[in-house]
């Protein structure tokens, strides 16, 4: 019992650190990628090749005044990041990064909590996280926090649907709600040895389901809530300092997880196929599936970074018919040809 | 040693009627939002003191996720003030109604006070039915009709929606 | 306890018909706005394809769905009924509709929904499947109560009723879940079979009580009565009529699945209980409609009063109480119905022509309508030999039967007060000469629906047993 909390604690102080230093890491890429993509040279004089700009913005943001605008509802003004934050982070907790590793003699799953409906905590998690931007658009009590609020919450409303329905087609080819055992179930090969990853089973349910992340971690082309030459700033205007901090490291939380959970769901997970021919078992095999699992979140991060820097921003009407006339439609339909399919080759 | 589940039903019992309290004596509608919302977290947590796990995590997606936040965009969007109190006066009616509802609480309350549940309670079994397996096969055998119906039910709920809401029925 | 068998739909028949014509309106009114005549024209099919299959398995007695929902004589004499209420509704609606310039096809959808409703509450031998059915019919008229949305007394009724209903649910739920807790099924020949060993569990009773309480306020029984008034009066005069009628009747079907068929109980304290709420609902009723000048309160108050003679025969709790109950159910939608499509074909664009004045002389400027509104108006008085007289026989007999001599006696005294107010509007429409009285519009169809329900109002006071043998399942 006090073991098991032990090694919890221990996971927890673990994955939160990493977070912590995966953002400060993740805000410099964007930077450098976007100079990248236009064709400048980004930040570079901070440390070896700019590589502590981001760590020298962290310090500028927490020695910054914090400012209250007068007519805020003043707790609800700081409920609003810790919202945001507390909600991304423990996301995170169901992710599993590997399966085993044994370590003082003990066996040690490589994910926080280990609970059997994984995906729904994470779907309950997500629906949560528009209560941060919504909160903190309402409690500044200037009108374009209010719209960036107002639009980020039918936003997320909107994406959640398709998203939830995405994933059910993954739940019906994995018959189980354990992220581990669709990781397990993705582990195995098709005809021809391609990878049984969901990518190649679910391949509409991939798309619509990265749209839905794109739209949930309010990431360009989706980023209405903010859009800086409607709304000033949209939700988080009247913040500034530490908590004006928090909300942008919740937003690079937000987006790690999301290339996470798109990793685990779509793209095999941690699960490592040639553990056999290269001889790998116990903790090297568990080393092996940690770096595939972070190489492969990597990847989609970058894919995530690019996309932001190479395409414009959607309307806000656009944004509405492309969650409920096109995204939700493809999805109910991808789940009615899914669940077809698997009824008649379980009737065969 | 006292029991963890009793410790755990009373601190999330008295977080759910507080909260309940809350939501219905703020002034402020978002305030009142927001403790329904934490009231809802605390109906999950009893929830899960029962092992009905998926039940729980429903609630905290349909209700806390997906109906507050649809509540709170329209106090938002509807931008409501604080409530202003239209009669401060205790009336005889009032009392009377208080007195009633009053009488009506400690009569349930010593109904279920005195008398035995009929089902057994079985820790085993109800983890056993709190798992989204067995929701799942319940709704799809024994309850298929219901479930089915439900259905029509919302339709019908969407379709009175539009109507009466709609800018212009053309 | 089998698996899913296809004769499984043949039970749910005419419900299913019904939802699939609803659908199909509402598809039809997505394609083609503003084609009100398809959407009628397809209602119309539907109904009368439902009321086909109703006849279709009249006689048969079989469960389905997990014994979720039956068939037999009580289901089908139910459905039939609200599938006739329904086709005589949405004839009257297409000229009342076009009177108060307010076409739109959805409203036939809502209607056929809640017909749907009402034949589960009918037909659900479940708690779960009755609740759905009084959900879904609910909602349904919440919506057609304020469906003239710009009329704020339309809103007034739509927003009154919605949220008293909805609290209403509560009880019922409420009560569900603490019948659940005590026997562990919501299915009412489960929990009837265990009622025997927990009669007195005081759980098991305050979850009767519950029941009681939102069924109570479904069909308008004193003191569950304080929307009735008001959402009458708001809402459309020809939703009015369907709700007083269908809606009232399917109330009791879902009192009578309950009570009568499920639970049975006789000669307990529930008994007494429902007799109270019965002997109540004639006496506020019948004295509050005595005071009304509008016609549309008076027979709200008019409909409180005869849920609580119907309630009589469910009080009873015996086989005549159902047959009487059954009866009345059907004899009073049809000069409810009537008397409602009269007002309707009277009433103004803005609402007017809804008091006794604008009625005074109707008998020279409209002898048709006022003769027909006459014989409603003697048929829930209760004046033989038409409907209404053997109604109140059959039920008051039956309370006699079970004991309940009371009950009987306040429903013949209360019964007498009635006569002064429907009697009143006779006076004004025969006895007064007219000052200036509303225009009257020429409507075929209501005239029609008003003659057909006065014909059945008229052929079942003189032969009674045709609906009995129908009750009965003798044909």
């Amino acid at each position: 019992m006090f073991e098991t909390a032990i090694i919890a604690g221990a996971k927890i102080v673990l994955t939160l650190i990493t977070l912590l230093t995966l953002v400060v890491l993740t805000v410099y890429t964007e930077r450098r990628v976007s100079a990248f993509v236009q064709d400048r040279v980004g930040p570079n004089r901070v440390g070896p090749k700019g590589l502590l700009q981001a760590v020298a913005d962290v310090v500028k943001l927490l020695m910054k005044e914090d400012i209250v605008p007068k007519n805020a509802n003043k707790p609800i003004h700081d409920l609003a990041p810790m919202i945001s934050i507390g909600v991304a982070m423990s996301t995170f907790a169901v992710i599993p990064i590997g399966s085993t590793m044994t370590l003082f003699g003990r066996q040690i799953d490589m994910m926080i909590a280990d609970v059997n409906i994984g995906i729904l905590y994470i779907l309950a998690l997500t629906s949560m996280g528009v209560y941060g931007i919504t909160l903190a658009g309402w409690s500044s009590n200037n009108k374009y926090s209010l719209l960036g609020g107002l639009r980020s919450s039918a936003q997320l409303i909107s994406y959640e649907l398709s998203m939830g329905v995405s994933i059910i087609g993954v739940l019906l080819i994995s018959g189980s709600l354990e992220l581990d055992e669709i990781v397990g179930k993705q582990a195995a090969t098709l005809w021809g040895g391609i990878p049984a990853w969901n990518v190649f089973l679910q391949p509409v349910a991939f798309v619509t389901f990265v749209v839905a992340a794109f739209a949930e971690t309010n990431r360009l082309p989706f980023d209405l809530p903010e859009a800086e030459p409607e709304l000033v700033g949209g939700y988080h205007t009247e913040y500034s300092g530490l908590k004006f901090g928090l909300f942008m490291l919740s937003e690079y939380v937000n987006m790690i997880v999301a290339s996470a959970i798109i990793v685990t769901l779509f793209l095999g997970g941690y699960a490592f196929p040639w553990g056999e021919q290269f001889g790998l078992s116990g903790n090297s095999l568990a080393v092996a599936e940690v770096l595939t699992f972070c190489v492969k979140t990597g990847l989609v991060m970058f894919f995530i970074i690019m996309i932001r820097w190479t395409l414009p921003r959607f309307r806000y009407d656009q944004l509405m018919r492309l969650g409920w006339k096109v995204m939700l439609p493809i999805a109910l339909a991808n789940l009615v040809v899914t669940a077809s399919i698997l009824a008649l080759m379980n009737w065969a | 040693m006292v029991n963890i589940e009793v410790v755990l039903f009373v601190v999330l019992a008295v977080l759910f009627v507080g909260s309940g309290i809350m939501v219905i004596t703020r002034r402020s509608p978002v305030l009142a939002v927001l403790y329904l919302i934490l009231n809802f977290f605390a109906l999950a947590g009893l929830y899960l003191t029962l092992q009905a796990q998926f039940i729980a995590v429903i609630q905290i997606i349909v209700y806390a996720g997906a109906i507050m936040v649809l509540f709170l965009f329209v106090i938002m969007l509807l931008n409501l003030k604080d409530e202003e109190k239209l009669i401060e006066k205790i009336t005889a009616r009032k009392v009377l109604a208080v007195g009633l509802s009053a009488a009506v609480m400690f009569e349930i309350l010593y109904i279920i006070w005195i008398s035995t549940p009929g089902i057994e309670r079985d820790v085993a079994k109800a983890e056993e039915l709190g798992r989204v397996e067995a929701i799942g096969k319940a709704l799809f055998s024994d309850f298929l009709f219901p479930f089915e119906v439900t259905s029509v039910v919302l339709i019908v709920a969407i379709v009175g929606a539009v109507i009466l809401a709609k800018k212009k029925l053309d | 306890m089998n698996e899913f068998r296809l004769s499984d739909l043949w039970i749910i028949a005419p419900f299913l018909a019904v939802v699939l014509t609803s659908m199909a309106v509402l598809i039809l009114e997505g394609i083609r706005r503003n084609n009100a005549t398809a959407s009628y024209a397809t209602s119309i099919t539907g109904l009368v394809t439902a009321l086909g299959l109703t006849a279709a398995t009249y006689g048969s007695a079989d469960s389905g769905f997990r014994d979720m929902v039956s068939q037999g004589a009580f289901a089908t004499y139910f459905s039939g009924l609200f599938i006739v209420v329904g086709l005589l509704t949405i004839v009257v609606s297409r000229g009342y509709l076009r009177r108060q310039r307010w076409q739109h096809g959805e409203y036939y959808a809502l209607i056929l929904s809640a017909v749907s409703g009402m034949i589960l509450m009918a037909s659900g031998t479940d708690l779960i499947v009755i609740f759905l059915g009084i959900e879904l019919m609910s909602l349904a008229f919440y919506v057609l109560a304020g469906f003239f949305r710009t009329k704020a007394s339309s809103n007034e009724s739509a927003l009154k009723y919605f949220l008293l209903g909805a609290f209403a649910t509560g009880f019922l739920l409420y009560g569900v879940a603490l019948l659940y807790g005590v026997t562990g099924s919501t299915n009412l020949a489960v929990i009837s079979s265990k009622a025997g060993s927990l009669g007195g569990d005081p759980l098991f009773l305050l979850g009767v009580g519950m029941i009681v309480i939102a069924l109570g306020f479904k069909v308008a029984a004193v003191p569950f009565h304080m929307w009735a008034p008001d959402v009458y009066e708001g809402a459309p005069t020809a939703v009015t009529g369907f709700m007083a009628t269908a809606g009232k009747a399917a109330a009791f079907a879902a009192f009578g699945s309950v009570f009568l068929k499920g639970l049975a109980f006789t000669g307990t304290d529930v008994n007494l209980l429902l007799a109270i709420l019965a002997a109540l609902s004639m006496v506020v009723g019948n004295i509050t409609a005595v005071v009304q000048n509008n016609i549309k309160r008076m027979l709200a108050y008019s409909s409180v009063a005869h849920a609580g003679y119907i309630l009589a025969g469910v009080a009873a709790g015996n086989a005549d109480g159902q047959t009487g109950m059954m009866f009345y159910v059907g004899a009073y939608a049809f000069m409810t119905l009537g008397a409602f499509t009269i007002v309707g074909m009277l009433e103004g664009v803005d609402g007017q022509g809804l008091t006794y004045g604008d009625y005074t002389g109707l008998s020279g400027r409209h002898p048709a309508a006022a003769f027909l509104m006459a014989v409603f108006m003697f048929s829930l008085a209760g004046i033989p030999p038409l409907a209404g007289f053997f109604g109140k026989y059959y039920v008051f007999l039956a309370a006699v039967e079970a004991g309940m001599t009371w009950l009987a006696v306040i429903g013949v005294l209360t019964s007498l007060v009635s006569v002064y107010y429907y009697l009143r509007l006779v006076v004004e429409m025969y006895f007064r000469e007219p000052a200036t009285g509303p225009d009257s519009h020429p409507a075929p169809g209501s005239m029609a629906i008003a003659a057909l329900s006065a014909y059945a109002v008229v052929q079942l006071g003189i032969y009674p047993s045709i609906l009995l043998n129908l009750i009965n399942g003798r044909i």
